[in-house]
């Protein structure tokens, strides 16, 4: 599952930073049938966790309702130089994730 | 009133006039002809809501740009037979591969050097496959293959910005035409011709959707009907579909020959790709 990580690479301490990332999935809702009139089952990414420095900042619950190939933004403050990575699952069980680091400076 | 026999024939003959005024019309305007004048060109944004402009010029959020990477990514690996990349030849695609997007399809001269193989005429897609299995001695990759779409939206991004300029060759102009005749040909169940929207109705709405100009500047783009990246191809046997005609199979002549026209009839639009479309 290509995804791809955006967060700034340098930050001050206590400033405020977007990560944002968008995610390669079909994101099926369970709806639609196939060429052959099968159903195709629903298969999205059900879970997103985020973390920092190994500590969770950001959690997400999704639905059928997210488009294919979803994008996420989130907000948070950088406090220490330290990675910050993203894992995620979705209904086949099937795991991604991405990381990036970010330097800050005092 | 009463037309008597010699009134019979001066109708006749007003009407062979209008025949021959038409002919002569048709046959004047000749190969340069543009329904849609170059003035009157606008760039495809122009139909898009301001939604997909900003997705559009953010690489950070343009979702193409997943397979950007990907394509950026096969254009450096080892493959095939001689192990060779593309970026083993051509180096780096930002520089190698400049403003080549804009100047496809393009004839690809026979390799044959008696010339017994014609010429053929290629679309980026096609040139791309082509390398594969000459250099690198693999298989193409299948029409609408996710690698398939990531190199070639990869090599064409590298032109983006750049005017579109297909050949304006003599050898050309036979694939042009053909281009012009399938783009103004009526077809399917709805009896309609590529212009009947696109140079006719542009900026009138169908349904709650404004009819673009039809140009194929941003392709590979990302279509969010699709929730993925598509060729111009594709795009192109959408519009088949919508008239309820038989679409064209993917990599056919006349296809690459239409995609061809388009090129031409867009002027020098700049590349898009990868452009981000409804």
């Amino acid at each position: 599952m290509p995804a791809r990580l955006l967060v700034p690479e340098h930050a001050r301490a206590g400033e405020v930073v977007a990560v944002r990332v968008l995610i390669q999935h079909p994101m099926e809702t369970g709806f639609s049938h196939d060429m052959a009139g099968a159903l195709i089952a629903r298969n999205v990414i059900h879970t997103l966790i985020a973390r920092y420095a190994g500590q969770e900042i950001f959690r997400a619950e999704m639905g059928s309702g997210i488009a294919a190939n979803p994008m996420l933004q989130f907000w948070t403050i950088a406090r220490a130089s330290g990675a910050i990575t993203l894992e995620w699952v979705d209904d086949r069980g099937v795991r991604g994730s991405v990381s990036a680091s970010i330097v800050v400076e005092p | 009133m009463r037309a008597g026999p010699r009134g019979i024939w001066r109708w006749h003959w007003l009407l062979a006039g209008c025949i021959a005024v038409q002919i002569g019309a048709s046959v004047q305007a000749g190969p340069a002809e543009r329904l849609l004048p170059l003035a009157a060109v606008r760039p495809a944004a122009r139909f898009s809501s301001a939604d997909l402009r900003a997705l559009q010029a953010s690489d950070d959020a343009n979702p193409a740009m997943l397979w950007v990477v990907q394509g950026q990514a096969l254009w450096r690996t080892p493959a095939g037979v001689a192990g060779a990349s593309c970026a083993g030849c051509h180096g780096d695609a930002a520089v190698s591969m400049r403003g080549v997007a804009a100047r496809y399809p393009a004839l690809e001269p026979s390799s044959d050097p008696a010339a017994i193989a014609p010429a053929r005429l290629l679309n980026l897609e096609g040139r791309i496959n082509q390398c594969r299995s000459r250099h690198q001695g693999l298989a193409p990759w299948p029409a609408e293959s996710q690698p398939l779409l990531g190199v070639s939206a990869y090599v064409a991004m590298q032109s983006r910005g750049q005017p579109l300029q297909v050949s304006a060759d003599a050898a050309i102009q036979p694939y042009l035409e053909r281009g012009r005749a399938l783009y103004l040909q009526r077809s399917g169940q709805m009896n309609l011709a590529c212009t009947h929207c696109h140079d006719r109705h542009w900026g009138d709405k169908l349904l709650g959707e404004t009819i673009s100009q039809g140009h194929g500047n941003g392709y590979p783009a990302y279509r969010l009907e699709w929730q993925g990246l598509g060729s111009l191809q594709r795009r192109l046997r959408a519009c088949q579909s919508g008239i309820r005609a038989e679409m064209l199979p993917f990599g056919s002549p006349a296809l690459v020959e239409l995609e061809l026209f388009l090129a031409w009839r867009a002027g020098t639009l700049a590349v898009e790709t990868p452009a981000v479309r409804r």
